[in-house]
């Protein structure tokens, strides 16, 4: 199965052996082939580019959206944009941090959460919204979040 | 055979969270049980606008919105009113400023007072259907451009315009246009920013979800101005959808020759690449734009050099916002005079806003520049929910103002929101009512900018950490007048010697803030109280002893046992020295008999 991986990702840098400034998409590709970007894998790529691996880390490091660790089995972004933060998002942080016991960037010790928050994920009419995988949860109160949460808990 | 009606189904970001497909394949299920097939069309268009009552359906001939539809009305709908021609009134829009019900999407003042050029096209056509975008019109700027116009006279049009960047800054597009065709190099870029990443702004999310086509189009336009043959349209990878919808339209301009080798058989060639973004906000500014483009580290570099003379890979590249881009075939369709006829002398043309925030029609709209913020607030918006009163307009995200209330008939142009210290920028509009405490606003947004800064240059870098640190104090109640003139003068610093416009505008939600309601960060200071009761250092919890019904739920709720009382014998009391302010008695109470009271708690309450 690693090896699967690995097959992927020699894809991926042979596709974009001859673009132009390719760093940042493949690192997008990797980490969609990966779920992260292990120290291993950012290696290979700066080897295949032809990049200091510096470099690499160095990009890595600077864009939110790549992730050097595994994550959960869910991922549950909260929403920390202007509109749900007038709405209360703060509070709706801090009850998910109560219930899981991680605060955002950590993973449950049983592996099942990921918690991040987010900026403005654009569902500004329906704050304060969280969203657990690719889906929307919205209107946000107590009742709702221990609602959903039970809804991953039990799944 | 034409459709009898064409049924189409929002299918913005807003409304597919709110689960839009399940409502599109309901209608589906039941227009096919129905053996309406060949009579009824479903088209999935762009955004429609009211974000805040999805799922939205709009029917057409005769252009009934249907509001909040779940899969279960489906079939209501399709029996009343696809088959026996009776509109479903439960599901139209109450339009509560007409108070009736509008069967008509014109009747509705949401849509009445908007006036929709650059989302002309939103919400009305399938943006997965390149054929749509042609029937409306689309390709026939470029057209008309490649077969009918000369390069330069295209950038005179565009300057004749005075079209303004809409993404914030307001800088004369056609003057960006004649730098960039102006300047010598091997290749040119053509380069769409779409790293929209001010919260609480989705604009040009709605315009790229909703109607692809016009933002390549525009760039097309813009490579035979200036002699470009590439062109990257950069996206925050926060928009899977408008990735999607942009990958579909670049695929579809190609294979119909609007893109490539020879466009129209012209000869003139140009194709365009999506480039992801990777989250980071200073993405925007248009230096680091190129250097994450170029695949690096998304730092911006000083200007000059322009991005006209050396931008991507150090070449000339004429970079504009995602709005910009959808107002270009417009102008080049009807004209410069055409354009100028609508908004303001200085700031022509339309604006599309994303209203959220404490509003009761939160959504996309467009309107005329020099549009006053209460006809945007109370008329489209439909004024403040719960009957709250407006505190404040919060404009231009973490880098632009909030006007204050009495400030609300100001006409939104580029000059009058800077005179108030606010800031155009791309088109969020934040509204704050009387619970918005705005020390806490300015903090939210400095906490915002100190994350997002790069971390290239001290004042940026160290100068918004200084200042959060100093606004922290403050809303913990620990603050001193001192402080207030020491948040000036940090500002004062970091605004005149940061490198990039992050930096330099980081600290105008503060400024205008400390401008407008000084009062309240006097209150913090002075009194550690917080009237808006958001501070949560500065706030306390009690019970109200007659409302109080000794149900116990508080008293189970409270997860530091701080809550003393006896089942059926009240009033319960909360021991302040032990709670931590989490609020879990107030949301369970179901007498509301747990207060929110101003003030800090006080300390050592049991021990004394």
């Amino acid at each position: 199965m690693v090896d699967e991986k690995l097959n992927r990702l020699n894809r991926i840098l042979k596709d974009y052996s001859d673009a132009p400034g390719p760093l940042v998409q493949v690192l997008h590709r990797a980490q969609e082939v990966y779920g992260y970007l292990p120290a291993d894998v950012q290696l290979r790529i700066a080897d295949r580019l032809e990049i200091p691996r510096s470099t690499v880390h160095g990009v890595v490091s600077f864009y939110s959206f790549f992730r050097t660790e595994p994550r959960g089995e869910h991922m549950i972004s909260i929403c920390t944009g202007t509109a749900c933060h007038v709405k209360g998002a703060e509070r709706i942080v801090d009850m998910i941090q109560e219930a899981l016991g991680i605060l955002p960037g950590e993973t449950s010790e049983d592996g099942r959460f990921t918690l991040q928050d987010v900026r403005c994920i654009g569902a500004c009419g329906l704050a304060p919204v969280m969203m657990i995988d690719e889906d929307v949860y919205g209107k946000l109160d107590r009742k709702k979040v221990e609602a959903t949460l039970d809804l991953y808990r039990n799944a | 055979m034409p459709h009898r009606l064409d049924v189409l189904v929002c299918s913005g970001a807003a409304c597919v969270s709110n689960h839009t497909a399940d409502v599109r394949d309901a209608l589906q299920s039941a227009i096919e049980a129905h053996g309406l097939s060949t009579e009824v069309r479903l088209v999935e268009t762009g955004c429609m606008g009211p974000c805040e009552l999805g799922p939205i359906l709009l029917v057409y001939p005769e252009g009934a919105l249907y509001i909040r539809v779940t899969p279960d009305d489906a079939n209501e709908i399709v029996e009343e009113h696809f088959l026996k021609g009776r509109p479903v009134q439960r599901l139209l829009w109450e339009d509560p400023a007409a108070r009736r019900i509008a069967e008509e999407k014109k009747q509705v003042a949401f849509f009445e007072r908007q006036e929709k050029v650059v989302l002309s096209n939103c919400g009305t056509i399938d943006p997965e259907d390149l054929q749509e975008y042609i029937a409306t019109g689309g390709y026939e700027a470029l057209g008309l451009a490649l077969t009918e116009r000369q390069p330069e006279e295209l950038i005179q049009i565009v300057l004749d315009s005075k079209l303004r960047g809409r993404g914030g800054a307001g800088f004369p597009t056609g003057l960006k246009w004649q730098l960039a065709a102006r300047a010598e190099g091997d290749e040119k870029y053509i380069v769409c920013n779409g790293d929209e990443g001010d919260p609480g702004a989705f604009m040009d999310r709605a315009l790229l979800e909703g109607d692809p086509h016009a933002v390549i189009e525009g760039m097309t336009i813009a490579a035979y101005a200036i002699g470009a043959a590439k062109g990257f349209i950069y996206v925050r990878a926060e928009y899977p959808l408008a990735i999607r919808r942009l990958e579909i339209a670049i695929d579809q301009a190609r294979a119909s020759g609007l893109l490539g080798e020879d466009i129209l058989e012209t000869g003139f060639a140009f194709d365009v690449e999506i480039r992801i973004g990777a989250g980071a906000f200073v993405c925007g500014e248009e230096t680091a734009l190129i250097a994450s483009i170029e695949g690096q580290r998304g730092m911006p570099r000083t200007r000059p050099p322009y991005p006209s003379d050396r931008g991507v890979f150090g070449q000339p590249t004429l970079i504009n916002n995602v709005e910009t881009w959808g107002n270009i075939r417009h102008i080049v369709l009807r004209g410069a005079d055409w354009f100028r006829s609508i908004g303001t002398e200085s700031s022509p043309g339309t604006k599309v806003f994303a209203l959220s925030g404490k509003i009761t029609n939160t959504g996309i709209v467009e309107v005329p520049m020099g549009t006053t913020l209460r006809e945007l607030i109370d008329e489209i918006g439909g004024g403040i929910p719960d009957g709250k009163a407006l505190k404040a307009v919060q404009t231009g995200g973490p880098s632009g103002g909030c006007i204050p209330a009495q400030h609300i008939d100001t006409p939104i142009d580029y000059e009058s929101l800077k005179e108030l210290g606010a800031f155009m920028g791309s088109g969020g509009v934040i509204v704050l009512d009387e619970d918005d405490c705005m020390v806490g606003i300015a903090k939210y947004f400095l906490e915002f900018s100190c994350d997002e800064s790069c971390g290239k240059c001290v004042p940026c870098r160290v100068g918004t950490r200084t200042m959060l640190s100093i606004l922290e104090r403050i809303t913990d109640g620990r603050g001193t007048l001192g402080d207030l003139e020491q948040l000036q003068m940090l500002a004062d610093t970091i605004r005149s010697t940061s490198l990039c416009g992050l930096g330099q505008a980081a600290p105008s939600p503060v400024l205008s803030t400390m401008k407008h309601f000084r009062e309240e960060y006097e209150e913090h200071v002075q009194t550690a109280t917080c009237s808006a009761k958001r501070c949560k250092a500065l706030i306390r919890y009690e019970i109200d002893r007659a409302a109080c019904k000794a149900c116990d739920l508080c008293r189970k709720a409270c997860p530091v046992e701080a809550i003393e009382g006896t089942p059926g014998e009240p009033p319960y009391t909360i021991h302040e020295s032990v709670c931590i302010q989490c609020g879990r008695c107030f949301d369970v109470c179901p007498f509301d008999a747990v207060r929110i009271e101003s003030g800090k708690k006080k300390q050592n309450e049991v021990e004394g």
